[in-house]
């Protein structure tokens, strides 16, 4: 079984494009460079060295084991996307899009960010391209995140704060698709998340599908079997459905998305899209959405910045909808509980947002049992987050 | 049949002149307020009205009409609210339309939607965010109801797609004056003209122009070659500059019976 998008970039009933007649155009330039590019040798060599010599591919797996003692003494391997160059999974669809950028002839990428990885990712790619680099950030992100936007700063990208709407990441792609809009002929929107308007939702996958490519391998090498479960964070759904992708083929694995919780699903200030939204339209594709009942997007809450969005990609819709992968919900305190085990068990410090899978493998690896073998995508190193979690913790600054 | 919309089009050809097509979102600047607004345009002489369905997240809307449409969703503006302006604008004699992005109308119900436009004497919908790719079930729904769907084209729509999104159109095509999104601007784009001229090749529609048309000498230019002026913007512009709603209101007549005298400088 697999889940494969039309020309037209629909996944069932969800994804396809909703979007300004004005980006057609661009979107059709980039479905046709990134189609051509999946066939071409140079370009392949050329991501696969960029991965081999500058992020940092193959990232290592690790085996969690004092972790996993508080799992039900299931075994928990972690897949390092963590150590990648710039801090997560987001530099591998970075660079892919960087070199179609070139390819097409465009000198000017944009971006939005919520936590500030991709961003950050966005303005690396663009210093070591030579690409003229804007990020769009929430007002209220660019607070919580100060540290990302001092790297991005560092790397030569201006930083956009958002003043409209919520000040968060959705806002961030407004403000993002209106630069698009105005400047499509000379500037690529270099989108961080497998939501948007076809192609993205495909795009970005292909160039995060390297992170499940790897470790099914490399779980294989350690265990001799393939993993009982494997489990993500959830917000737009791009480090989940790279490593996901490889394993819908294997139906005997089962597939977890964990989303943020916020307070609690119940209390309506959580960002869990698909455990609380319902079908609709949001920034160009057709997905699960949180929104009332005119159709106005509802604001999501976090206290993780790149979790904190109120829509999901659409091909993580399809493979709820069909029963393929599961999505649970994880609250802020489940997933600070999380944090702070993984750093005082195996000295790594997550993401927060890489914290809710890790909180969703104490969950699931005491229900399957110590034979179990669960693989989380480690997707992000925390010390953009030491402020948010020193202030969560009491850690006097 | 046709709509009040393919009427006024008809009776503006006849006058050789462009009409003039005021848009205000439901809800702004309150509630009873955008119903004198209708009002004043239709006391001004604007010949039809585009009520806006204010949405959270209008990517094809600049700073003012995101202004608006915040100040309306702040009152709780929802679909009944619509349907009640676009009633208002029929009743006082023009033709109106809606403009939504799509999620409202696929939130409400695609075919129940259209059918409540025609219920209060709608003639058509703008949907700015619906590509044609997309636009299956919202064809269904306009033929059954019997309105117009305009869609937007824009000078990056190529050649070969214009025939296609224009095939698509009734009441009138809506050409997007330049790659942007609405707003008032100290120039119409030089590749509006252009454009009209290739949706002309295409279609007999009529063609109405919108974004950035904000003066009396804009509309007069536009009405040189389209058959149909969009002004937005200005209007926000002018109900939010003013100390309170009575004198915007006043503001908007005095701007509306300016611009409909541009509408008829043209040719």
């Amino acid at each position: 079984m697999t889940t494969v998008d039309d020309l037209a970039g629909h996944f069932g009933p969800y994804g396809g494009r909703f979007v300004p007649e004005a980006l057609i155009g661009a979107l059709e330039e980039l479905d046709a460079a990134r189609i051509k590019a999946q066939t071409d040798s140079t370009f392949l060599e050329e991501l696969a060295q960029l991965h081999r010599t500058y992020s940092g591919r193959p990232s290592i797996i690790t085996e969690a084991k004092r972790f996993a003692e508080h799992a039900g003494g299931a075994r928990i391997i972690l897949k390092r996307e963590d150590l990648n160059h710039t801090g997560s999974h987001k530099i591998n669809n970075v660079l892919g899009q960087a070199l179609l950028t070139k390819r097409m002839g465009k000198k000017r990428i944009i971006a939005e960010t919520g936590a500030g990885q991709h961003g950050v990712a966005s303005a690396t790619a663009a210093a070591l391209m030579g690409l003229e680099c804007v990020v769009y950030m929430g007002e209220e992100d660019t607070k919580r995140q100060a540290l990302n936007v001092a790297r991005m700063k560092l790397l030569g990208a201006e930083v956009v704060p958002v003043t409209s709407g919520s000040r968060t990441l959705k806002d961030a792609i407004n403000e993002a698709m209106r630069d698009w809009v105005t400047n499509v002929e000379t500037t690529h929107y270099l989108l961080g998340t497998v939501a948007g308007p076809h192609p993205f939702p495909s795009m970005v996958r292909d160039f995060h599908k390297i992170i499940g490519e790897e470790a099914r391998e490399q779980v294989l090498e350690l265990t001799g079997r393939l993993p009982d479960a494997v489990l993500a964070c959830v917000g737009g759904g791009s480090n989940a459905i790279g490593i996901f992708h490889r394993f819908i083929s294997d139906t005997d694995v089962r597939l977890i998305g964990l989303e943020a919780a916020g307070d609690g699903v119940e209390t309506g200030r959580h960002a869990a899209t698909i455990t609380g939204g319902s079908p609709g339209v949001l920034h160009g594709n057709r997905t699960y959405v949180l929104q009332d009942e005119n159709g106005q997007t509802i604001e999501s809450h976090s206290i993780s910045a790149g979790l904190d969005y109120p829509g999901v990609g659409p091909e993580h819709a399809y493979l709820h909808d069909i029963g393929r992968a599961e999505y649970r919900a994880v609250t802020d305190a489940e997933a600070m509980h999380a944090f702070a085990l993984l750093c005082q068990t195996e000295g790594i410090i997550p993401a927060i947002e890489t914290a809710h899978a890790l909180a969703g493998a104490l969950q699931v690896g005491n229900e399957l049992g110590k034979d179990a073998i669960i693989l989380i995508n480690l997707s992000g190193r925390g010390d953009k987050d030491v402020q948010t979690a020193a202030q969560y913790f009491g850690i006097p600054l | 049949m046709t709509t009040p919309l393919d009427d006024l089009f008809v009776k503006v050809r006849a006058e050789n002149r462009a009409a003039l097509i005021a848009y205000i979102p439901a809800g702004f600047p309150s509630i009873d307020g955008c119903k004198k607004v209708i009002q004043a345009f239709v006391d001004g002489g604007v010949d039809a009205i585009e009520i806006g369905f204010p949405y959270s997240d209008p990517v094809m809307d600049g700073p003012t009409i995101q202004a608006a449409a915040d100040t309306s969703l702040a009152q709780g503006t929802g679909a009944q609210d619509v349907f009640d302006a676009l009633k208002a604008a029929t009743d006082a004699g023009v033709a109106a339309v809606v403009m939504t992005y799509w999620n409202p109308i696929e939130k409400y119900g695609v075919e129940k939607f259209a059918q409540s436009i025609a219920d209060n004497g709608g003639s058509g919908v703008i949907t700015p965010d619906l590509t044609i790719e997309e636009s299956s079930s919202w064809k269904q729904a306009v033929e059954k109801s019997g309105i117009n769907p305009i869609y937007v084209v824009a000078p990056s729509t190529s050649a070969s797609r214009l025939p296609q999104v224009t095939s698509r159109c009734g009441g009138f095509v809506y050409a997007a004056s330049l790659m942007g999104v609405t707003g008032t601007r100290a120039t119409v784009s030089s590749g509006a003209p252009d454009l009209v001229a290739r949706i002309r090749t295409t279609t007999d529609l009529p063609i109405a122009v919108g974004l950035g048309v904000s003066t009396r000498e804009q509309v007069k230019a536009v009405a040189g070659y389209a058959d149909g002026v969009i002004v937005g913007s200005a209007f926000i512009n002018a109900l939010l500059n003013a100390p309170n709603e009575e004198s915007g209101i006043a503001a908007v007549r005095t701007l509306a019976s300016e611009l409909a005298l541009g509408v008829r400088e043209g040719r």
